[in-house]
């Protein structure tokens, strides 16, 4: 059977991990290689690691930094933070990523999405869509760090990057990051039947029983989450901490058991 | 000396690491001549099958590895499209695979009762092998691995197939012919049961 998966999400800056709020106040957590050495010993599903500083610097993926990260990692691997070009893709696959995620480049860029497909395999190649709500109410994609509107909107861009050559979108919502009150089933809802390619979803989990919940609805999805996994209690006090096989089997079977 | 095929693509460092753990010699060759001297090879590979196979055709090590697996008999493991490129040849591209198992790499949803079915297979599902022991001792029940890919293997000799697992259907998780492996997961990226997999592959008597 296959299963949902359940994947920390790390943001570094300065070299640093950080954990944001609404993509703000990033506050420190610790050390990348630190941090994936932890999440080795606890078995986590998948990894993502986004440099949050690349793109809105304007600079390179820091190439070092990728290979000390996948080299540690005995889990699976999405890397995203300043790709433009399709030999960036190749560049970072050949260090040992085995997925590879662009958001504010698919925007601008559209048909870098199938031209990194055709090279890497669309199986490498993830779109991070980015949303917030606007003024209207409306969910609307936001790249840079949420600093500049796309004016488009998430479920039309999500199936464009299907069309394109993208092998997964994780939806990653602006205005629940970091409040650990729980995923926007709404967009989640919206985006996912616009799709057939895997959907992981970002923003919002505060606790394991957010998680259930989005399998409950979803069925086999991916499960992303930044503070969950570095923050305990109310003081969020950094903890990495992660459920263990048999508490995250019985999530699962419970969640599954209800879809 | 188990030799790791670098030829510019793969997680050569992931499976590097694993086997020094486990106190075994490795090395990551981009030289055919270390893997005339090698014992084991290990073939990974992500990526698309025609980009796979011009880099390891371009990276000059293809008549070495030739001349290990057939001359030499020496046990060889390809890892996702490492395994892929196995056969003769993939819908996913238009080179010629090694052919040293007989199959097409075909997609998954070209069958008409599985236009449903969500692409890429990705993530972690259970592995059957038809037999116990050998490159899945000890994996014999509730071995999951990890799975990220979009085409499968279909050996042309059904008795090529050393594990299956379910998506939509049953496929080849994992195929053998004499001293040729291939595993469609990433062992190097499954945990204790990916290690377990490579400690095997290690071990399994050459021919």
């Amino acid at each position: 059977m296959l299963r949902p998966r359940i994947i920390p999400c790390l943001l570094v800056k300065n070299g640093g991990l950080v954990k944001t709020q609404k993509f703000a106040n990033p506050k420190y957590v610790g050390d990348p290689i630190n941090a994936v050495r932890i999440f080795n010993e606890k078995e986590v599903d998948e990894l993502i690691v986004l440099d949050v500083d690349a793109t809105a610097q304007g600079r390179e993926p820091d190439y070092q930094m990728i290979k000390n990260v996948a080299a540690e990692c005995r889990m699976p691997l999405c890397y995203g933070g300043g790709v433009t070009t399709v030999e960036q893709f190749t560049r970072i696959v050949s260090l040992g990523v085995e997925k590879v995620a662009v958001s504010a480049a698919a925007v601008r860029n559209p048909e870098l999405v199938a031209r990194a497909a055709e090279v890497v395999g669309r199986q490498s190649v993830v779109v991070v869509i980015d949303v917030k709500k606007t003024a209207a109410n409306r969910h609307e994609v936001f790249i840079v760090n949420g600093s500049q509107s796309s004016g488009v909107a998430p479920a039309a861009f999500a199936a464009d990057m299907q069309r394109l050559g993208a092998g997964e979108i994780v939806v990653n919502s602006i205005d629940r990051d970091g409040g650990m009150q729980g995923y926007d089933l709404d967009l989640v809802r919206d985006v996912g039947a616009a799709i057939t390619v895997p959907m992981s979803v970002l923003g919002g989990a505060g606790k394991l029983a957010d998680i259930a919940a989005l399998i409950r609805e979803f069925g086999v999805i991916g499960a992303a989450a930044g503070s969950l996994f570095v923050f305990k209690g109310v003081y969020r006090a950094v903890l990495i901490n992660y459920p263990n096989r048999a508490e995250k089997d019985a999530l699962l079977a419970a969640a599954l058991a209800l879809n | 000396m188990i030799a790791i095929v670098h030829y510019g693509l793969g997680n050569v460092q992931a499976i590097a690491n694993i086997y020094r753990r486990l106190n075994l010699p490795v090395e990551i060759v981009t030289d055919g001549a270390r893997l005339a001297v090698a014992e084991r090879i290990v073939l990974p590979g992500v990526g698309a099958f025609d980009w796979a196979m011009s880099q390891l055709n371009d990276s000059g090590m293809r008549p070495a590895l030739e001349a290990a697996m057939r001359s030499q008999r020496k046990p060889v493991l390809g890892i996702c499209v490492g395994m892929q490129m196995l056969a003769d040849r993939s819908d996913e591209g238009v080179l010629p695979g090694l052919g040293w198992v007989a199959g097409t790499v075909r997609r998954f949803d070209q069958g008409s009762a599985v236009s449903q079915m969500r692409l890429p297979h990705m993530g972690w599902n259970d592995v059957r092998p038809r037999q116990p022991g050998g490159l899945f001792a000890g994996l014999e029940a509730q071995a999951r691995f990890y799975f990220l890919h979009s085409y499968y293997f279909a050996p042309a000799n059904p008795e090529s197939t050393l594990a299956e697992t379910d998506y939509h259907g049953v496929f080849a998780a994992s195929v053998r012919v004499g001293n040729v492996f291939g595993v469609q997961f990433h062992p190097e990226k499954s945990h204790q049961w990916g290690v377990q997999l490579l400690k095997n592959f290690a071990e399994v008597p050459s021919c």
